[in-house]
């Protein structure tokens, strides 16, 4: 097995059991924090010398327990993240934090916090008209009380220093995971779409110090690597979460690579960095989140770059098509697709679109219309 | 009708609700911007500035009620807007690209107010209009609040989207902020307000001398003309004409009144007679709905008034949800809760299971939950309908019983 096998396997090992990456940090007497989505600042997590733990639903899962709370009309994820905190496969963690930057995650926040008294509830509301000064205020205020709880949870403040510090590792992650997801397009033949996103989803279950140093040295080698003529199709992603082990095989068994996304799991998580040079910290982080961009669940004073930005990414990746992974019941992107829709159409660039949710066992209809779409594409190349 | 002859209260409120529709087509007529707004976006702001604005939730719950709410949904499903979103978004994004709805017609806009305290869809929804129509939009970001109680770091950011919208207001519309006019129209809401909390009160009387279902119409007035004070005298008007009718022992319910009911959620504006039917058959009034705490906007200064477009509905605590209820439920004396599942509207029914186990707890009441839609016809179930009202009537039958025959008091 090469090296690079050897660590994309390890990648892989870590997402196929989430549960035995969190009990190691246990035993070693960390505390971890549930991170649900969106834009939860884990440098905070992290400078609490805590492990912040990404909890973006659970493929696969079955939603029961859950449903004494939410009607059948709710997005799987956060119906999953209630049925993992009710059933006790988040039991260990020391708090969580959470978002209502939806409209189902503001009932989520409500009902996770009364269902699942056993966890320290941390809310973090952002704000949408985030740029100004008055926003990055009240993002500033909103961290600064996530801070607090954290400080109670860990039983300890968290300094400045270690603020600073976390930033820094944090910003040489996403550098290290921004490069890693050139690297892939580039070597679609070492690296296959499951195998993308296993090192994309592991770094939620990774103390990002630990996961860099495996990922740059993966990254090392696949700048060494040669370049092999791909020839199969190249695509770009674009959804909420695509990690179904299914999903994903399906496309590489189409022959489809992908190489970039616009997936908030993805590429949407970690294309800002906060600046090293702000003197306060927390500025720093608010003011990360104020340059937040192009994403369905943020508030775009300019009102319509996100289709432009998609096509942009096609056209600098060479990809051929877009294939839009539409989460079920998630509003925030079914009110976005008829606007990317538009932008792709205009563009000239093959689009599909997949309808997806975490429980989804027939594939099926999903099978068909990934070999379709790749078919379509390559008959154009 | 003769010129001193009363004019009844409900056709003053009617035509208070016209009159922001005649005005905004009028100015249209004469060159000036027309807006449209959210139901909860700051009113204060466009009236200060004299414009026109019209409210999109407002037209869409027309439209539904006179069954054009199907033909508007299936417009924007086919411009690529899921059947999953809000009703009230479709029907608006298929009026805002052309499709014209006879229903309630509005001029389309020059400019959009959003504030998402209602919801977060509002954001994108808004965003969307901006798009379709190449005009400006205000944004107003109310957070969702965790506590009881408003910070003062949402009113500080809050403060400061108002000052903004005023400015962009200004230069998008060539006017000039009166503040003397400000303090004018923000007595008007503050008046309107109080005479519409007035109104509601009234279903704390048994027998109600209203209707609740009436609520949901007059409700209309609050959400477009809070502000005139043609609408703080129609509600003072009405409230007269309550007051009147509780001393004549009349009432606008012309049934029996053998239970009383909250009626949890907004209504299915397409099938309203259905929702009424077996209600008034089984002599079901019902006394209580949301919408009077959640439009009851009274402030005395700028942070109440900030504090106060943070009380919507869907971005209040589940615990002030259920104390808004619950204070409602016991000083109108309900034996029974019905709630609507609106599919529609995915932040308000997200927390109703809960809010249902709480209700049984607290209250001692039946609860009963129905499948529907506030605009999408689609989604409702008469059938469904009428078993889970009975349902709710039998149970209500039994709770009177083993209570010695004493409903609610």
């Amino acid at each position: 097995m090469s090296r690079i096998d050897e660590l994309l396997s390890e990648f892989g090992e870590i997402v196929i059991s989430p549960r035995k990456q969190l009990d190691k940090y246990l035993s070693q007497g960390k505390k971890a924090i549930g991170c649900f989505p969106y834009y939860v600042p884990e440098e905070i997590v992290y400078a609490a010398d805590m492990v912040p733990f990404g909890i973006w639903g659970q493929t696969g899962g079955t939603i029961n327990a859950a449903k004494e709370y939410f009607a059948a009309f709710y997005c799987t994820i956060a119906q999953l993240n209630l049925e993992m905190g009710l059933k006790g496969t988040l039991d260990g963690l020391s708090g969580v934090i959470a978002s209502p930057m939806c409209d189902t995650l503001r009932p989520f926040t409500q009902n996770f916090r009364v269902a699942c008294p056993q966890f320290p509830f941390v809310f973090l509301a952002h704000p949408q008209n985030r740029r100004p000064g008055y926003g990055v205020d009240f993002t500033m205020a909103q961290y600064t009380n996530v801070k607090d709880k954290l400080e109670e949870i860990g039983g300890k403040p968290i300094s400045d220093e270690s603020l600073k510090n976390a930033i820094k590792v944090y910003n040489d992650s996403r550098a290290s995971r921004r490069n890693f997801v050139k690297l892939a397009a580039k070597h679609p033949e070492l690296v296959n779409a499951t195998q993308r996103s296993a090192i994309l989803k592991s770094a939620y279950f990774t103390l990002k110090s630990e996961h860099t140093v495996l990922l740059n040295e993966l990254n090392a080698l696949l700048e060494k690597a040669p370049v092999v003529e791909w020839k199969g199709i190249k695509i770009v992603t674009s959804g909420i979460v695509l990690d179904s082990p299914s999903l994903l095989e399906i496309i590489t068994k189409n022959n489809m690579a992908i190489v970039a996304d616009d997936v908030a799991h993805e590429s949407r998580a970690i294309r800002i960095d906060a600046p090293e040079n702000e003197e306060n910290p927390m500025k720093a982080l608010a003011l990360q989140f104020a340059a937040q961009d192009y994403d369905t669940l943020l508030y775009d004073p300019e009102i319509n770059k996100r289709p432009g930005y998609i096509v942009d990414k096609v056209k600098e990746s060479g990809a051929q098509g877009v294939v839009i992974m539409m989460m079920q019941f998630c509003d925030p992107e079914e009110m976005e697709f008829p606007s990317l829709k538009k932008g792709l159409e205009e563009a000239g660039i093959p689009y599909v679109k997949i309808g997806i949710d975490q429980q989804m066992t027939d594939f099926g209809q999903a099978r068909t219309s990934l070999q379709a779409f790749s078919d379509m594409l390559s008959m154009q190349k | 009708m003769l010129e001193n002859e009363k004019v009844p209260a409900k056709l003053k409120l009617r035509a208070v609700a016209d009159q922001v529709y005649k005005n905004a087509w009028d100015a249209k007529k004469r060159g000036e911007l027309v807006g449209w707004s959210s139901s909860k976006f700051p009113a204060e702001i466009a009236e200060t500035l004299g414009l026109a604005v019209c409210y999109p939730e407002n037209q869409a719950a027309a439209i539904s009620a006179k069954h054009g709410g199907q033909r508007m949904c299936e417009h924007a499903e086919a411009m690529g807007y899921d059947n999953d979103i809000c009703g009230y978004a479709r029907i608006n994004l298929a009026y805002a690209a052309g499709h014209e709805a006879e229903e309630k017609p509005m001029p389309q806009p020059d400019f959009v107010l959003c504030c998402n305290n209602i919801c977060n869809c509002m954001t994108k929804w808004y965003e969307n209009i901006a798009r379709i129509r190449n005009i400006p939009l205000i944004m107003i970001d109310v957070p969702y609040n965790n506590t009881v109680e408003v910070d003062d770091h949402h009113v500080a950011y809050i403060r400061g989207q108002f000052d903004d919208a005023i400015k962009q207001l200004e230069k998008i519309s060539g006017r000039t902020w009166d503040e003397k006019k400000f303090e004018q129209v923000c007595a008007n809401s503050n008046r309107t307000a109080k005479a519409w909390l007035k109104v509601c009160s009234y279903c704390q009387y048994k027998p109600s001398p209203f209707s609740g279902f009436d609520l949901f119409n007059h409700m209309a007035v609050v959400v477009t003309a809070r502000c005139k004070v043609e609408a703080a005298e129609a509600f003072e008007a009405l409230a007269q004409e309550l007051e009147q009718n509780l001393k004549d022992g009349k009432s606008t319910w012309k049934y029996a009144e053998t239970h009383r009911i909250m009626f949890e959620g907004i209504p299915c504006w397409p099938q309203l007679q259905a929702l009424f039917k077996p209600l008034k058959e089984k002599g079901i009034n019902t006394t209580a709905v949301v919408y009077a705490p959640a439009f009851g906007f009274v402030y005395n200064n700028m942070d109440e008034m900030m504090k106060a477009y943070c009380k919507a509905p869907n971005s209040v605590c589940l615990e002030t949800g259920v104390e808004w209820r619950e204070g409602i439920c016991r000083e109108n004396k309900v034996d029974g809760i019905l709630v609507h599942y609106n599919r529609s509207c995915k932040p308000w029914s997200g927390y109703m299971p809960e809010m249902q186990r709480r209700f049984r707890k607290d209250l001692d009441v039946p609860v009963v939950g129905f499948d529907g839609d506030q605009a999408d016809p689609r989604n409702f179930s008469e059938a469904q309908y009428n078993t889970r009202v009975e349902g709710l009537f039998e149970v209500m039958e039994e709770y009177t019983a083993r209570k010695g025959g004493d409903h609610n008091e």
